[in-house]
């Protein structure tokens, strides 16, 4: 089993999913990331699929469940990079991925956390010194 | 219709289920399958590898390469000797939610599938067959 | 055919292999003179050998005369890899067969000169050669079919270009009858493009598309949804009221999706969305 390592930064964390997960693999990541944002205070969540080339229902399913738990915690959770044979056939499975927010890769994804971060709390404008963290 | 190749695989834990999908993977691309084709049968597979698991305890997948009408073909045929399902179309029927709901995962399999048969009873284990082919993207 | 003069054949046969795969080999290089560039020198002496192995292993064995039983399934399956890389390379279906045929000249002046009941042994082995031959051909055939899907396959992805309008925003432009495949090939394409160009919008303009059935605008919603989990935005512009009226009829849900009448409607709400305007350029003063 492989640990999936979590990155922080700034606010957020950055998870890069680079294996074919198993499911004990999925389900620690899962945990890892709750307590992750809990020790760090995160802001937000960035996963980066772009190395999936499948994503069947357990996974779709820990996505899915991340971004609940970690809206819960008060963090967003933003999915990048999903490769365009994975969606047509997350689609045709019936999986909507609701409640996940999704960008085409890191970057964009970084600055829709950004922007999320920054209507829920507008008084805290997040400086680059939050970033270089 | 010509079966020409044929594989087995024993599947009994969540790590084979990642077998399941590299060795489906492999005939899939041997087969010339598109992507996206390939994709689709992939996790097809996945969700009903890990059906046998959770649910059949564990079981076995034959992967056989078809041929039929000129057209290239994979046949995955999941069989386990678990407790059976008592009632397939309420099976078939559970959809996915993203939050809760375990789902079988029959459905989608179907969804993913162009052929799809099932043959299951209490006590008597459950076959799960499903076919690909090529060019149907 | 009695099993034993089938074996003895088999065995006839693996006596003189060397000979006969040489006068063999002689007579298709003559046949496909003009072709042989296409095949390596020493790839059409394998073949012939392989397949004579194959023939003589099946007629020791014994069984029928009837090349669909299971016996010769070694030899059909190793016709059909002749065959279908024949295809590819660019062979007439009629080359390809011959590659059975031009068997048959040697095979028979063996069996003249080896004596017996020539007359049986030669009906039997035409018969089977025919067969084989035939087969060759037939495999030919539905491997040139796959070719063709397969080519236009590509066609249909090169027909369909995807319009970068501006930075982030591309426009497909639907044009004709649209069927499942082609839909199909078309939306993928455009997810592609999505991600090729990194591109969050993208406009999907059905005004050259006169009928639109249930399975097409399933296909289309399909891949707004798709495009949706990817990151990027859909808009479908260009719907007649026809193709509206279709619509709900049908009872398609397509309440999620921006759907606006023009073109140039859909332009516009993207470079909103991207927070850019088009502004006029204040014209300088003429000098008098």
């Amino acid at each position: 089993m492989e640990r999936i390592p979590i990155l922080k930064m700034g606010r957020f964390l950055l998870v890069s999913i680079q294996v074919d997960m198993d499911d004990r693999t999925a389900l620690t990541l899962q945990d890892d990331l709750t307590s992750q944002i809990v020790k760090h205070h995160a802001a937000g969540v960035l996963i980066d699929i772009s190395a999936l080339d499948v994503v069947d229902s357990f996974i779709g399913r820990m996505l899915a469940n991340t971004a609940a738990m970690a809206r819960i915690l008060d963090a967003h959770t933003v999915v990048v990079g999903m490769q365009p044979s994975v969606a047509i056939t997350l689609v045709e499975l019936g999986l909507s991925l609701k409640g996940v927010r999704s960008a085409l890769n890191i970057e964009r994804g970084m600055e829709l956390l950004q922007s999320i971060a920054r209507e829920a709390m507008p008084e805290l404008e997040p400086t680059d010194a939050d970033l270089e963290d | 219709m010509q079966i020409s190749k044929t594989e087995t695989v024993e599947v009994h834990g969540s790590s084979e289920v990642v077998s399941v999908r590299h060795a489906v993977r492999r005939s899939a691309v041997e087969l010339g399958f598109s992507l996206v084709e390939q994709t689709k049968i992939v996790t097809a597979a996945s969700e009903l590898a890990r059906n046998m698991v959770e649910y059949g305890g564990g079981g076995k997948l034959t992967l056989e390469a078809l041929e039929r009408d000129g057209r290239r073909g994979l046949r995955l045929i999941f069989e386990d000797h678990g407790p059976g399902i008592k009632d397939i179309d309420a099976a078939m029927r559970d959809g996915f939610t993203t939050g809760g709901g375990m789902g079988l995962g029959l459905g989608g399999a179907k969804r993913l599938s162009n052929e799809f048969e099932i043959r299951s009873a209490p006590g008597e284990g459950t076959r799960v067959a499903i076919t690909r082919w090529n060019g149907t993207s | 055919m009695t099993d034993t003069r089938w074996t003895e054949l088999g065995a006839l046969l693996r006596a003189n292999a060397n000979e006969l795969v040489g006068q063999w080999v002689r007579r298709q290089q003559e046949d496909l003179s003009l072709r042989n560039n296409l095949l390596k020198a020493g790839e059409l002496d394998q073949q012939s050998r392989e397949f004579l192995e194959a023939l003589v292993r099946t007629m020791q064995s014994g069984g029928s005369t009837d090349t669909n039983s299971e016996s010769w399934s070694a030899v059909r399956d190793l016709l059909a890899t002749v065959s279908r890389s024949r295809a590819r390379q660019g062979f007439t279906p009629v080359e390809t067969a011959t590659f059975v045929f031009s068997l048959k000249q040697p095979l028979f002046e063996l069996l003249q000169r080896s004596g017996g009941d020539i007359v049986q042994n030669m009906w039997q082995v035409t018969q089977v050669l025919d067969s084989l031959g035939l087969y060759t051909t037939e495999t030919f055939q539905r491997s040139r079919e796959e070719i063709i899907a397969r080519q236009q396959q590509e066609l249909m992805e090169l027909s369909t270009p995807v319009v970068e309008l501006w930075h982030g925003v591309l426009a497909l432009p639907l044009i004709g009858t649209l069927d499942s495949a082609r839909t199909q090939v078309v939306m993928e394409s455009l997810l592609q493009a999505i991600v090729d160009t990194g591109s969050s919008i993208a406009i999907i303009d059905i005004t050259g598309v006169p009928v639109v059935d249930t399975l097409v605008a399933q296909h289309l919603l399909k891949t707004v949804a798709a495009a949706r989990l990817m990151g990027a935005d859909c808009i479908i512009s260009g719907i007649r009221p026809q193709i509206a009226q279709t619509i709900v009829h049908l009872g398609v849900e397509i309440n999620d999706v921006v759907t606006k009448a023009t073109l140039a409607d859909a332009f516009a709400i993207a470079l909103t969305r991207l927070g850019l305007t088009v502004g006029r350029r204040r014209v300088p003063a003429k000098e008098s």
